[in-house]
């Protein structure tokens, strides 16, 4: 095999006209120029019905809401990133979109493992990346200017469950089971710590990354038998678990953090799951009563409901949009910074689906809402059984 | 690759174009910041100087300028490339590792990337506040300072090299598809360990991961600063890290030659080639095999150590077993015991990951966004689930059998093979 | 140490580990019986397993979905789905020897085994961009039957479920009479011929490629049958729940002796107690510093000790080197 320098230009002058063609059409847009706001999150793997969530909620804002941007001359558009829910994919991602200067918000991720590293690129770039999604402390425990979250926190989520047990469901004793990554050990920790503070007996902690065979595991606890089993993780293997512990004959009741909310626990958990409860930040649509227009729009336009996070993304991306026609204010004729955009997020003042949000300094919203939920027979009917207004959590002494 | 011919009318057009391409595709990469296509045609003419009929010295003088001038300033224009760039580098160097010890010595690793998991979570630990863990009263030394970064390349490197010993002496004497299990199994094994070593001792950090990773110090910013540059430390690192990725992978490749023209690298392929009989002729086996686990670990180690200070944020994800797969196929899809094959490898599955999928899952996206109908089927209405940049197992996969049964000796067959090929001894079927 | 909670779950943990064992000792038949003939280790067949497990899915879910499920006895949709995933597993592992290993048959012995690898990843994309595009999930459940969830107990603290029963039974029925094909009938013959020598059993009138594809047909089946039982055990698949079982069942194969179908049984029972003990005891003995999750380790450990001590395993024979 032989490539001769002549012929492989031939070759290039082919690649151009097709490297052009795709390419073409955007760069003409008229006006000022395009904004774009990225959306990163899972389009595939298991989580993958989440991620869209997130993808499409974005989508949605961007259409209800680029009015008055679009008036100052300029078009936006939604560049949805897939993160895959891995580490590795979404720093890659999080380069390549701090390679595009037209971006000037992210909305994302779903996994706090990858919003971590992620939002430390976008700080290269002094990028904002605002959060529907990440509870993890850690993600604005780092005070970086640019990282912001409309959600609770594990921290805050977790007690919140372990308290739940103890004074709604009675419980003296409990198990923690977690899967094994960021999210679910870290929220499984922090129930263990309250639990612990208030006098529950924490009969095990065990980590898992098994999604199938959870025999070994449950064998003890049936020894056990605890008051409750706290899951910390996702719904993948929380549905098999649950349902291979009443399988064996275990009676304890169930508890889960916002990970396993999605209608696909109750799909693959079936009746075990039903009267379970589960801990979220992100309530379903119809507990915020200015959601009902999204969720109908929403409906419309993709042709399902709205999954958890959705609303949420669409908040993040509606705050992003007003602190990009902040900082236009700002900077009149010409495009805003990215800088200028992040540190206007912090002065957003917004009254959203999922209620209002301004932020602390951390980037925390100032108070956040914690609901819990009792697993229905139908998905949609699941009961709001609590719903709690909680102050973050002030900035943890820098050591 | 001979030595110098004369210049005639020939190779002057010869050189010419490959500098007209050069320029072409640089200019290209440069003017459309978002064309996969564009990039690749800058890649494509590192391949095209490869083939050229040019003298060495030519060749390398070109690879210097593409390499060493041209991509850096696309990259400080791209940042994105750079990444691209770097990543490559990292399984450039990967890939040369694992194919000392697949392709020349004929050992099957199943479990590559525990040794580069070793190098990584070296520097890791010591290298942010991790350590102050493990010694609680040691403030004043951990996290260590970005200096030690280099001895800790070195470190990695043993560490690593040490790892691929210990592995080896008690199965190296297995059979070689049951050293393949077995690796396979102490990749698993080294990515369980990082996963749960939180408790009894917080070594790793277990599945939370560690961070922040001190980076080496950029002790040349004060000369630029001197010579009238003022770059942002954002702007110089992915930088830094290119020439410093380049230059670990330029060792390599020399280290890589050298043994395999050494009489090591003839006695590994001796066993490759028929073990009983290399044994016969008083090639010590397993000594043989040490070293080449060995050898190849340490690479992954010292790419490893970069690999964490460039991330700032390791956790035992980056380790599967599908990396270790990922950089088998790049092996394979090179050629088995080819160098020029382990690098072209290298870079089409990275390329192949990073921008191609990727790239057809956006564009898939943007078509289902506007929704156009093509032989009246409404792309809108495309499964949410086909997106190209899910299938990268399917991608290895594809790659794995289709190479072994059209190609077995891969893109750029090793020279060897090659000679081999081109007269068969008589009556030999392989 | 809490002895009375040791001694307390020790019949479950037991029970647990036979179950398993039995599920690992049908997945290494099909590792075992192409190893015996061909001298590879077949990658692809933790695949084969998964396929099969969909496949049971996949009748159940559209049984349930037409309302016949509710219907029909358990009993009799269990053996049909039993005997389907066998088919289509035994079917798709003989596709796969034709298409991806009888090519490279003469080839040296690194090449087919990465080929190997090569289906077995090709496998779990296919399967999930399949199930994707038709169920738009790829994480399925199997529906339960409440007869064969139903607990028998046995004094106090002892009780286990009907399916444990049902998926022992079943797992040895099969190896007994896959014992009984290869050791008594002329197939069996053939296939044992094969394997000692392929060229003198062609000689003697064998048609070589005929017995291979058998080989892995009914291996297929063996790894088909197991993943309809997994789903049914454990209801839950995956495209990639293969993988760790189809490793711990080659495990298992080595344990007892590659080539060797009594040794791949007493190997599956081995290792699936030992695993069983180690997960449900280590978090207890070690009061939580080492947990479940070691049990991955436990297995491969076990098979670099094997390999090292006692290559031909416990019940196997020295493996010649052939050229």
């Amino acid at each position: 095999m032989r490539l001769h320098p002549v012929r492989s230009l031939l070759v290039l002058a082919l690649a151009v006209g097709v490297a052009l063609l795709p390419s073409a059409s955007p760069l003409e847009a008229q006006g000022k120029g395009t904004i774009k706001i990225a959306t990163q999150s899972p389009l595939s793997g298991e989580l993958a019905a989440l991620g869209e969530g997130i993808k499409l909620g974005a989508q949605l804002a961007i259409e209800k809401m680029k009015g008055p941007l679009e008036k100052a001359g300029y078009k936006i558009e939604l560049v949805p990133f897939d993160d895959q829910a891995k580490p590795d994919v979404g720093v890659a991602n999080a380069k390549n979109i701090n390679a595009d200067k037209d971006i000037l918000v992210v909305v994302g991720h779903l996994n706090s493992g990858v919003a971590i590293p992620s939002s430390e690129v976008y700080k290269e770039a002094s990028l904002a990346m605002i959060s529907p999604a990440n509870t993890n402390p850690t993600i604005t425990d780092r005070l970086l200017p640019n990282v912001y979250r409309v959600c609770g926190r594990d921290d805050v989520q977790g007690a919140v469950a372990a308290r739940f047990a103890k004074e709604n469901l009675k419980a003296k004793s409990v198990y923690l089971v977690h899967n094994k990554n960021q999210y679910g050990q870290g929220i499984a920790e922090f129930f263990q710590e309250w639990a612990k503070k208030n006098g529950m007996t924490v009969t095990g902690f065990e980590g898992t990354e098994e999604r199938a065979n959870f025999d070994p595991i449950l064998t003890p606890i049936k020894a056990k038998n605890p008051d409750v089993i706290f899951f910390g993780g996702e719904y993948p293997q929380a549905a098999p678990l649950f349902r291979q512990a009443r399988e064996k004959g275990i009676k304890s009741q169930f508890m889960g953090p916002d990970g396993v909310d999605s209608t696909e626990l109750l799909k693959l958990g079936g009746d075990a799951v039903v009267g379970m409860h589960f801990t979220t930040v992100a309530g379903s649509v119809k507990e915020y009563p200015k959601a009902r227009e999204f969720a109908e729009a929403y409906k419309k336009k993709f042709g399902k409901d709205p999954e958890p996070f959705a609303a949420q993304s669409y908040d993040a991306t509606a705050i992003g949009l007003k602190a990009i026609e902040a900082a236009l204010k700002g900077s009149p004729g010409k495009t805003p910074s990215r800088e200028a955009v992040a540190k206007a997020v912090r002065g957003v003042k917004h009254a959203g689906i999922t209620g209002n949000v301004n932020f602390d300094e951390k980037g925390d919203p100032k108070i956040a809402t914690y609901l819990i939920y009792q697993v229905a027979k139908d998905w949609k009917d699941n009961k709001l059984v609590k719903q709690l207004d909680i102050p973050t959590p002030a900035a943890p002494k820098k050591s | 690759m001979s030595g110098r011919e004369p210049v005639t009318g020939r190779a002057a057009i010869t050189h010419a174009a490959v500098l007209v391409l050069i320029a072409a595709s640089a200019t290209l990469v440069y003017a459309l910041p978002r064309s996969i296509l564009a990039f690749m045609s800058f890649q494509a003419s590192l391949v095209v100087v490869y083939y050229a009929r040019l003298p060495a010295r030519a060749k390398l003088g070109y690879g210097a300028l593409i390499l060493g001038l041209v991509m850096p300033f696309l990259g400080s224009h791209n940042a994105y490339y750079m990444e691209v760039a770097i990543q490559v580098g990292i399984f450039v160097a990967l890939a040369l590792g694992l194919n000392i010890v697949v392709g020349l010595a004929g050992l099957l690793d199943l479990g590559y990337v525990a040794f580069y998991a070793v190098g990584a979570y070296t520097w890791a630990v010591f290298g942010s506040p991790q350590a102050l863990k493990l010694f609680p009263t040691a403030t004043g030394l951990f996290p260590l300072d970005g200096w030690w970064f280099f001895p800790f390349l070195a470190l990695g490197l043993a560490v690593a090299a040490a790892a691929g010993v210990l592995l080896g002496l008690p199965v190296l004497r297995l059979r070689g598809d049951y050293l393949a299990i077995v690796t396979l199994g102490f990749g698993e094994v080294i990515r369980v360990l990082a996963n749960n070593l939180d408790k009894p001792w917080n070594v790793t950090n277990g599945p939370k991961g560690i961070t922040p990773i001190q980076r080496p110090p950029l002790f040349f910013e004060p000369a630029l600063r001197v010579l009238g540059f003022e770059v942002s430390p954002f702007a110089l690192y992915p930088l830094y890290f290119y020439f410093l990725v380049l230059a670990v992978v330029a060792v390599v490749i020399v280290a890589n030659r050298r043994l395999e023209r050494s009489h090591i690298g003839r006695a590994w392929e001796a066993i490759r080639e028929d073990e009983l009989a290399a044994q016969a002729m008083g090639v010590p086996l397993v000594r043989m095999k040490l070293l080449a686990f060995a050898t190849g670990a340490s690479f992954a180690g010292i790419m490893g150590v970069i690999f964490s200070a460039k991330q700032l944020f390791i956790n035992p994800e980056s380790f599967t077993f599908l990396e270790s797969i990922g950089v088998l196929a790049m092996v394979i899809l090179g050629g088995m015991g080819s160098i020029p094959g382990a690098i072209i490898g290298a870079s089409v599955v990275t390329i192949l990951n990073l921008q191609v999928l990727k790239g057809l899952s956006l564009w898939l996206n943007e078509l289902r966004n506007a929704g156009i109908t093509i032989l009246g089927y409404n792309l809108a209405n495309l499964p949410s689930q086909f997106e190209p940049a899910k299938y990268e197992r399917m991608v290895f996969g594809i790659i794995l059998i289709l190479m072994m049964i059209y190609r077995p000796a891969g893109i750029i067959p090793a020279r060897r093979r090659r000679i081999e090929t081109a007269a068969p001894p008589e009556g030999a079927a392989r | 140490m809490d002895w009375q909670l040791v001694l307390a779950i020790l019949p479950q943990v037991v029970i647990d580990g036979l179950v398993l064992g039995f599920m690992y000792a049908l997945i290494a038949l099909g590792y075992t019986m192409v190893y015996g003939v061909l001298e590879l280790i077949n990658f692809a067949h933790s695949e084969i397993f998964m396929v099969g497990g969909f496949v049971g899915v996949e009748i159940l879910l559209s049984l349930q979905s037409h309302g016949w499920l509710g219907r029909i006895n358990p009993f009799v949709a269990l053996i049909l789905i039993v005997l389907a995933g066998m088919v289509v597993a035994g079917l798709l592992a003989v596709a796969v020897e034709r298409i991806a290993y009888r090519p490279l048959r003469s080839a040296p012995r690194l090449i087919p085994l990465i080929s190997a690898i090569g289906v077995s990843f090709f496998l779990q994309d296919a399967v999930r961009l399949t199930e994707s595009l038709w169920r738009n999930a790829f994480y399925l459940t199997y529906p339960s039957f409440a007869v064969l969830n139903r607990r028998i107990e046995l004094g106090q603290s002892i009780d286990f479920s009907v399916k444990s029963i049902v998926v022992i039974a079943a797992s040895l029925a099969m190896l007994v009479a896959l014992q009984f094909l290869v050791k008594r009938t002329r197939l069996g013959r053939a296939i044992r011929a094969v394997a000692e020598d392929q060229p003198t059993a062609s000689l003697m009138g064998v048609n070589v490629n005929r017995i291979i594809a058998l080989t892995f047909l009914i291996g297929g089946a063996m790894g088909g049958a197991a993943g309809v039982l997994f789903g049914v055990q454990y209801n839950t698949i995956n495209p990639f729940t293969g993988f760790i079982p189809g490793i711990k069942a080659f495990t298992a194969a080595v344990l007892g002796g590659i080539g060797n179908i009594p040794g791949a049984m007493v190997g599956g029972l081995v290792l699936g107690l030992l695993e069983a003990f180690a997960a449900s005891y280590l978090s207890l003995f070690t009061g939580g510093a080492f947990g479940a999750e070691y049990k991955d380790i436990f297995a491969f450990s076990i098979l670099i000790l094997i390999l090292i001590f006692r290559p031909r395993g416990l019940l196997g024979e020295v493996v010649r080197e052939r050229a």
